[in-house]
């Protein structure tokens, strides 16, 4: 019983967080400043999730060349800037660490 | 309407498609970690009911996984919805940047996509929100993406449960929800603020990676916005 208790709880509270601006921003107008932060929002968590990903292994930096990762992380930035295509993006990341798991 | 107004405004059912294409490539990755979620519950001692009531109400991969940890170590309740609301707080920082977007939707529409405001819907659907063009329907691509995670998202959670997660490790999956995250990022890279709110986000997540229950990301990205909003300013003064 308390487990049912306790996933309808989290449940509740991730539902609220969720919720929470979406909501609050329906009758009051979303302050102007806060707006211009808003902006910012995508690139900052994009890159705050991608980061760590590709640099971090078991939570060490590893800028070694044998951070496979890191390499075809770098290659499909590159495809990424030039393309803008996600499916060429993840084609060349697959791509390269699959050849580089393959190689070494 | 018309046929210029309609090209402009591409049908509901467009946008609804639109999602869950834009959905499809970070699913490879959500697949092996929702098997394993489902396999860590089961492991917990949670009942198979229980074990996918998680995935059905709580939804959100990342406290899911600490969430089946805490059962298995038989911590009180309390403990776990309190460690659930601390690992979901970035979700209010989503709730807030969709928010311009979402203003003139309907109670439920509101409800509905907030359920299913998760880091990869959130990903896709705010990026397209930023593009060009007419927003009135992009609620529909909004859905179509949060739809297509978590009928995935069950499904794999479900497997896990029942079959045990066999995808093997070596097949790296999930990096195509890295790559899919790269590739999302270039288009918001607008200006010098945009790229500085990035550089100074990523920075940040590898220095703060040590906190736990993903506060590390949290606090990423409240520097990156910070550093964003701070270069916007100075060029503003500057020019």
């Amino acid at each position: 019983m308390e487990v049912w208790l306790t996933l309808l709880a989290g449940g509740l509270v991730t539902f609220a967080t969720r919720l929470s601006f979406i909501q609050l921003f329906e009758k009051f107008e979303i302050p102007s400043g806060l707006k211009r932060a808003l902006r910012f929002v995508p690139p900052a968590v994009l890159a705050a999730i991608i980061f760590p990903e590709l640099l971090l292994r078991e939570g060490v930096l590893a800028l070694e060349t044998s951070n496979f990762r890191l390499l075809a992380g770098l290659v499909a930035a590159l495809v990424a800037w030039r393309t803008r295509s996600v499916v060429l993006t993840i084609a060349a990341g697959m791509g390269a660490l699959y050849l580089l798991q393959g190689l070494f | 309407m018309n046929a210029s107004l309609s090209r402009r405004a591409p049908a509901p059912l467009m946008e609804f498609l639109g999602g869950i294409r834009a959905e499809m490539p970070i699913l490879l990755g959500v697949i092996p970690f929702g098997m394993i979620v489902g396999l860590l519950a089961m492991e917990a001692g949670l009942t198979p009911a229980a074990a996918q009531a998680m995935s059905f109400i709580v939804f959100a991969g990342s406290a899911q996984f600490i969430s089946t940890q805490l059962f298995a170590t038989g911590a009180p309740g309390l403990v776990i919805v309190f460690t659930i609301a601390i690992v979901n707080l970035r979700h209010a920082l989503y709730s807030a940047s969709v928010s311009p977007y979402t203003r003139r939707l309907s109670h439920l529409w509101k409800w509905i996509l907030a359920y299913l405001l998760t880091d990869e819907a959130y990903a896709v659907t705010i990026t397209h929100y930023q593009q060009e063009g007419d927003a009135s329907e992009k609620h529909w691509f909004f859905l179509g993406s949060g739809l297509a995670l978590w009928t995935t998202w069950q499904l794999s959670t479900a497997v896990g449960i029942f079959l045990g997660a066999q995808i093997p490790a070596s097949w790296s999956l999930d990096f195509a929800g890295t790559l899919t995250f790269i590739a999302l990022l270039f288009p918001t890279l607008k200006d010098r603020a945009s790229v500085g709110a990035a550089l100074a986000g990523g920075l940040a997540a590898i220095l703060a990676y040590g906190l736990p229950l993903r506060l590390g990301l949290v606090a990423a990205s409240l520097v990156g916005i910070a550093v964003g909003v701070l270069i916007e300013v100075r060029l503003w003064k500057s020019g």
